[in-house]
């Protein structure tokens, strides 16, 4: 077996070398020269490691969520570790994933992600860890369908907690659609030329090929006809008014009625309901589910991560949460007591088994991402 | 060490902050963007070390970037057309005005203040189904449905004119004002009229202010990517959405940088033939 050298067995080492005649004087001093320098330029990055016992960095989509999980979790997790929490905030999760990769491990910890496609890739850029789940008993609470999505791309273990799950269907503005002509059409209404310029979509590919796929009659996770995919987008295209990039966009476009339907996502629809807007919400057979997970990072203190977690997965912060932002939790339904509120929330699924939702084939579509990304980026612009 | 010794090195001590500052913010980040133009990237997203030339052929030969470059270069130059048919009166008349000069140039950055991305989202307000204009035009009975404004080219234009018609006036105001106001009076003295002394006069004196401000219109222009995002329609990206694409939702830092340091020497020929035949000294006036 061998044994690390500590940095004063090195130098014990070195002088020994110096005093035996083996180093001149030249090469001994410019050899500790040589290692106060690396261990100068080395310094400012190590500290986000050595000081990551200290505090642990979430980031996550910001507003009404951060606020929840400040009062709910990280405010009492740090009174009970002495471990401060630092809120950082992203915009989407591929502008989140660059700061990653442009970071130093350990700089980033916990991140409130999109699963199951998010996780492969983070996983697949070797950035996942593997989570000590004995110290996060509170993932007991959580519905298993979600944890064992996950478990797969890992090797049975785990690099993130499922936390709540929702669902991207058919939102329209129902002072021009119907309720029968949406559940007659369905996805098909993305592209009915009726509607030309008071369509909208999300300008992101998976979602776009998902939705083409259920409009050529193809199962979203096998698709074989990628060609008829590729039109059905080209039509999308032709008939849209607008790609939206964020939820406050969707918002807005409904809202304001500049577009009457899009793809949308179901909390964002229960929040554009809430504020009195008269905006349907259907989910299309093949309609497209989601879950969100809180991925920690490789490189980050784990022990302080998984308790940080347990707190985020206590009930209190987890319905807090979930209202806050209108997607039911990952708590199973069975286990836990939830709210008429979080009962009452689209998407939510009452028998906790989830198997009414169709979710992204991790294999299949990770596979697919560099090639449909860079296709779909040629087709939304006119090619 | 000798006097002329010392004297020949205090430009280069003074100098000293301001180049390590350009070369550890820019210099050395170009390098580093010129490194990963010629890596790769792999299926998985992570990038491959090594000396490809790939991206480089790619970005160079493929017609989806050379066209999405031209329409760039072409909204860049309408743009930069309509800042300077607005910007050019509005110098003027604050270069001209007697008295309430300070306050016309406060007004004028004004704007300033704001955030450009919220200055941007106000024409959803002000264009949209239910914003301002078509309130007015309901409202008024001259429309029976509001009209569809936002979205397409030339509301990607209005926002780009809204963001960077300060930077015409200024500089052609920087021009104006250094123009002895005399030599319209002598012109006119000889017999030209008001309009022929501008013509003739101030005109040809204040255009490399009116070059200078359009330097500025162009180059920041044509780098823009948030205008086309917000404002513009499905087929209105320009070439710096491709390259947030490629870096951000594709994750494809080399190609990202291929394609960012495409745009960087379009743009720097361009700088660089304006300071061949018109110098900086006036930009940077008109920056000061």
């Amino acid at each position: 077996m061998t044994r690390k050298m500590d940095d004063t067995t090195r130098y014990h080492r070195l002088r020994e070398r110096y005093l035996n005649g083996d180093l001149d004087r030249r090469n001994f001093l410019g050899l500790l020269g040589a290692a106060g320098l690396a261990y100068g330029v080395q310094t400012p990055f190590a500290k986000y490691a050595h000081a990551a016992a200290e505090q642990v960095r979430f980031d996550g989509w910001g507003g009404v969520v951060s606020e929840a999980f400040r009062e709910y979790a990280f405010d009492p997790y740090t009174a009970a570790t002495g471990v401060n929490v630092v809120d950082g905030t992203f915009g989407g999760a591929d502008e989140y994933l660059s700061r990653v990769k442009a970071s130093q491990p350990g700089e980033f910890n916990i991140a409130h992600l999109s699963g199951v496609f998010d996780y492969v890739r983070y996983h697949n850029l070797e950035l996942s860890s593997e989570l000590n789940e004995a110290n996060i008993p509170n993932l007991g609470n959580v519905i298993p369908a979600l944890v064992d999505v996950l478990r797969k791309p890992t090797g049975g273990s785990l690099s993130a907690v499922p936390y709540d799950y929702g669902t991207t269907g058919l939102a329209y503005n129902r002072k021009y659609i119907s309720d029968e002509e949406m559940q007659e059409k369905g996805a098909m209404l993305l592209i009915d030329p009726a509607y030309k310029g008071k369509i909208g979509g999300w300008g992101e590919w998976k979602t776009r090929v998902w939705y083409a796929a259920l409009q050529t009659g193809q199962n979203p996770n096998g698709i074989e006809d990628v060609d008829a995919v590729w039109d059905a987008i080209r039509a999308h295209r032709d008939l849209a008014l607008k790609y939206w990039s964020s939820g406050a966009e969707l918002m807005s476009l409904l809202a304001e009625e500049e577009i009457y339907v899009t793809e949308a996502w179901s909390g964002r629809v229960k929040a554009l309901q809430d504020q009195g807007h008269d905006i349907g919400y259907y989910d299309p057979p093949g309609g497209l589910g989601w879950q969100e997970c809180l991925f920690v990072l490789r490189g980050s203190p784990m022990p302080e991560c998984e308790e940080l977690l347990n707190f985020m997965l206590e009930t209190e912060t987890a319905i807090a949460v979930a209202e806050g932002q209108n997607y039911p939790p990952a708590l199973d339904p069975n286990k836990v007591e939830l709210t008429d509120k979080v009962k009452a929330l689209p998407a939510f699924d009452p028998s906790g088994t989830l198997a009414g939702l169709n979710f992204f084939d991790p294999p299949y579509w990770n596979g697919k991402e560099a090639e449909w990304s860079k296709t779909f980026g040629r087709v939304q612009k006119g090619y | 060490m000798s006097v002329e010794t010392r004297e020949a090195r205090q430009p280069w001590i003074l100098l000293s902050p301001a180049l390590s500052a350009v070369a550890l913010l820019l210099f050395v980040p170009l390098a580093f963007i010129a490194v990963y133009s010629f890596w790769l990237r792999t299926a998985t997203g992570a990038d491959q070390v090594g000396f490809y030339l790939d991206n480089w052929a790619e970005a160079l030969i493929d017609p989806f970037y050379r066209d999405i470059l031209l329409n760039t270069l072409k909204i860049a130059a309408i743009t930069t057309l309509v800042c300077a048919v607005m910007g050019y009166p509005a110098a003027y008349f604050i270069a001209r005005s007697k008295g309430n000069k300070a306050i016309l140039l406060l007004l004028l950055m004004l704007p300033f203040w704001i955030s450009y991305i919220i200055r941007t989202m106000s024409w959803i307000n002000i264009l949209g189904v239910s914003g301002a204009v078509n309130w007015v035009l309901t409202g008024t009975g001259i429309v029976d449905e509001p009209i569809q404004m936002l979205y397409n080219q030339t509301t990607v234009i209005l926002g780009l004119v809204h963001f960077l018609l300060p930077f015409m006036v200024l500089n052609v105001f920087v021009s104006l004002d250094g123009i002895d106001t005399t030599l319209e009076d002598a012109a006119n003295s000889l017999g030209a009229t008001r309009w022929q002394a501008f013509l003739q006069v101030t005109l040809p004196l204040s255009l490399p202010g009116l070059a200078a401000g359009g330097l500025l219109c162009f180059v920041l222009g044509a780098g823009t990517y948030i205008t086309p995002l917000v404002l513009g329609g499905p087929r209105d990206a320009m070439f710096a959405n491709l390259v947030f694409e490629a870096i951000i939702t594709q994750l494809n830092w080399p190609l990202g940088s291929a394609l960012s340091l495409m745009l960087l020497a379009v743009l720097g020929a361009l700088v660089l033939l304006y300071n061949r035949y018109l110098g900086m000294a006036q930009l940077m006036k008109g920056l000061g």
